[in-house]
């Protein structure tokens, strides 16, 4: 198990007092895609931001271990340095600061030595390339007064060059169209092919374009079947109602 | 804070300071006897004489202003304030004849590298006088005149009394008053017509005598189709005791000219920082203030145009940082004298630590003065619930033609904005920074690079110690 990239055990989170995730267990290994799909409120965002560290989700019980530590140990901006990477779906706007600056600033926060203007230059325009990103938004302000495709584009663009271990994605808007979802499949393709992926989503059209090593099916607070990626169709098909029985 | 911040803080803030080296200083207060003896000790002409004692006995006899932070105000001490000092009894102007420990503080605060990349010449102003100062050959060429301004009213005294006060007359107020009683050093430039000087020049401003005033006194004039852009820094080494700072500037643009006067100004935390700015811009031309202000006890600054000539244009982009104990009462006074005069004035404020910032305003349009338009936007941010910050808008329209807007924002910093750039591995204080910074960016984007570069450092180490 010391491969293991993290270790989820016997999880339990309360935001408020009132508990969101009761019993959850999950590993995740280098280059697996884990699924987990779910209706709202059945805690996967909940997830995502309590690996992060966000302050308002508090850990009641169980334990979470990330490349081998107790994430106890480590603050936000500390998990990232680590290797850990959240992609939000609703990313804010930094105004006043330049997209360039911020992704260059991001790169060398998570890296052991301070990139190479050049070598980050090389980095930069062969992902933006592949994402199909004008230029031009190097010098605009961070998400402000970005399209919900463009905040997507920037946010893979980030989760490519910062080449996470662990990298969470928060897609679960169902509003999100086919063009977003295959920037967020495109983007998983280009990252890291030992990155570790939890994807979150409403539907398996996203698992349509990328393949899922295992999907988690999550109903109030934890995993209630794990499959491959046959289950993902059976829950597009049946529904979550055949699995509360 | 760890230590290592606090050093690197308190190296930023320039809290280290040389020996003091004066050759010639006064007593402490002041009197007419003080004010006759400086203008004696310089050699000036007569009227320049008589023009400092009126405006000391004006200084004596104005009453303090009740505005802005009164208890502040009476707090100053005048009668322990060193009026005069001076630290190197001639103009140096060549870097290596400055004496070495001035170097040595000049070093420190990167002047040398400033020169290389930026400088059309250099006005170094070191306590009161100027001691290094050097021009361009090329502009020199060009007939542009560019001295301290002790040796602007000794070499070229009939063009300094055409223009000298002119702009800013003793009378205009209690500080200007006493500035032109007892003014030393400073910059006097003349752009003679049809000229662009296409490098910004600079100089820099230092207190490093306990207890010294500075009052430095600086007179730009840029002839009919001219154009200049002169930059200001400064900075102050940190003492226990208060210290004034009362500058006067007087801008004056010819027709067609433009002039941009750019300041970042970081007093230490005990500097009573008044100074008065005020440019006049004749038929068709342009007086830009980019003024930023960072530090001191207590700033009031509100630098201003007269808009005289029709089609004339200011703009006045100012930013204020006031900390623990700070209280920063800036911003803008533009006076549309003229027809189709046009205005624009950004001020962005940051509040943090139980700092104070106000926006006071005045915007004035003539009654013959149709057709003029003008934008004024203020944004403040706190960063705490025990900071403060006002706004103090005053407009006075007399022609009904006039085109006004006024925007005012108050905001915060969003915990999703700090989880988003925490989760890029930014540490809270550098995600306050970067915010800082990028609230601060629409004045920051117009300063020479290396001085936004200080400027975006500097805030990032106001961040530090900040959380907790």
């Amino acid at each position: 198990m010391s491969d293991a990239i993290l270790e989820i055990k016997n999880l339990y989170v309360a935001v408020e007092d009132k508990e969101i995730i009761k019993g959850l267990d999950l590993t995740i290994r280098p280059g697996e895609i884990h699924a987990i799909m779910g209706r709202n409120g059945a805690g996967k965002s909940t997830l995502a931001h309590v690996l992060m560290g966000h302050p308002d989700f508090e850990i009641t019980g169980g334990t979470i271990h990330y490349l081998g530590k107790s994430i106890d140990e480590y603050d936000v901006f500390e998990r990232a340095r680590a290797g850990m990477f959240l992609s939000f779906q609703y990313p804010p706007s930094i105004p006043g600061v330049q997209v360039g600056n911020f992704l260059k600033k991001s790169v060398n926060n998570v890296r052991d030595e301070p990139v190479k203007a050049r070598q980050f230059r090389g980095e930069l325009n062969a992902a933006m390339s592949k994402l199909d990103m004008d230029k031009s938004f190097l010098s605009r302000y961070v998400n402000d007064g970005f399209s919900g495709g463009e905040k997507k584009r920037l946010e893979m663009l980030q989760m490519m060059l910062l080449k996470p271990n662990l990298a969470l994605l928060d897609e679960t808007d169902s509003g999100l169209d086919i063009d977003a979802l295959r920037l967020v499949a495109k983007g998983i393709r280009e990252t890291e092919s030992t990155t570790g992926f939890l994807v979150i989503t409403h539907y398996q059209r996203l698992l349509d374009l990328v393949k899922p090593t295992f999907v988690h099916a999550m109903i109030d607070g934890k995993f209630v079947k794990t499959g491959g990626p046959e289950l993902a169709l059976k829950l597009e098909e049946r529904g979550y109602d055949w699995l509360e029985a | 804070m760890s230590d290592e911040a606090m050093n690197a803080v308190g190296d930023y803030r320039y809290g280290f300071h040389d020996p003091e080296n004066a050759t010639i200083r006064f007593d402490k207060g002041l009197s007419e006897k003080v004010v006759r003896d400086i203008s004696k000790l310089k050699d000036e002409p007569e009227w320049m004489t008589e023009m400092r004692v009126k405006a000391y006995h004006h200084f004596v006899s104005r009453p303090m202003p009740d505005w802005g932070n009164c208890n502040m105000l009476e707090s100053i001490d005048f009668d322990n304030v060193t009026y005069f000092l001076r630290s190197s009894n001639r103009t140096e102007n060549d870097w290596d004849e400055v004496p070495d420990d001035i170097k040595n503080t000049f070093n420190r605060l990167g002047i040398p590298e400033a020169e290389q990349k930026w400088l059309g010449g250099v006005t170094a102003q070191y306590e009161s006088e100027a001691v290094y100062h050097s021009i361009r050959e090329d502009l020199e060429e060009q007939g542009v005149i560019f001295l301290d301004m002790d040796s602007g009213l000794k070499e070229h005294p009939e063009l300094v009394k055409k223009f000298f006060g002119t702009v800013i007359p003793y009378a205009d107020n209690k500080f200007s008053a006493l500035n032109t009683a007892v003014w030393s050093g400073g910059s006097f430039i003349y752009v003679p017509k049809g000229v662009h000087v296409e490098m910004p020049v600079q100089a820099y401003f230092r207190i490093n005598a306990k207890n010294m005033g500075q009052f430095e006194r600086t007179l730009i004039i840029v002839d009919e189709g001219s154009s200049l852009h002169y930059v200001e820094g400064c900075t102050a080494p940190t003492y226990s005791t208060d210290s004034l700072h009362s500058a006067v500037v007087e801008l004056i643009a010819m027709k067609d000219a433009k002039i941009r006067y750019s300041t970042v100004q970081n007093w230490s935390a005990n500097v009573y920082n008044l100074v008065t700015k005020r440019g006049v811009a004749h038929e068709n031309a342009v007086v830009e203030w980019v003024d930023g202000n960072i530090g001191s006890k207590l700033t009031m600054k509100y630098p201003a145009v007269v808009l005289k000539g029709e089609g004339a244009h200011a703009e006045v982009i100012s930013v204020a940082y006031a900390g623990e104990g700070q209280h920063q009462d800036a911003g803008a006074k533009v006076h549309h004298l003229a027809p189709n005069t046009t205005s624009n004035i950004l001020s962005k404020s940051i509040s943090k630590n139980g700092g104070r910032s106000s926006y006071r305003g005045l915007l004035k349009v003539n009654p013959m003065a149709h057709g003029c338009r003008s934008k004024v936007v203020c944004d403040a941010l706190m960063l705490d619930e025990d900071s403060r910050s006002d706004t103090y808008p005053t407009m006075e329209v007399s022609n009904s033609t006039a085109d006004l807007e006024h925007e005012a924002s108050v905001s915060k910093i969003s915990g999703n904005q700090l989880f988003y750039l925490m989760s890029r591995g930014f540490s809270e204080e550098e995600a306050m920074g970067l915010i800082v910074n990028g609230f601060f960016e629409p004045f920051t984007r117009e300063l020479p690079m290396e001085y936004a570069v200080e400027l975006n450092k500097l805030l990032e180490l106001e961040m530090e110690g900040s959380i907790g």
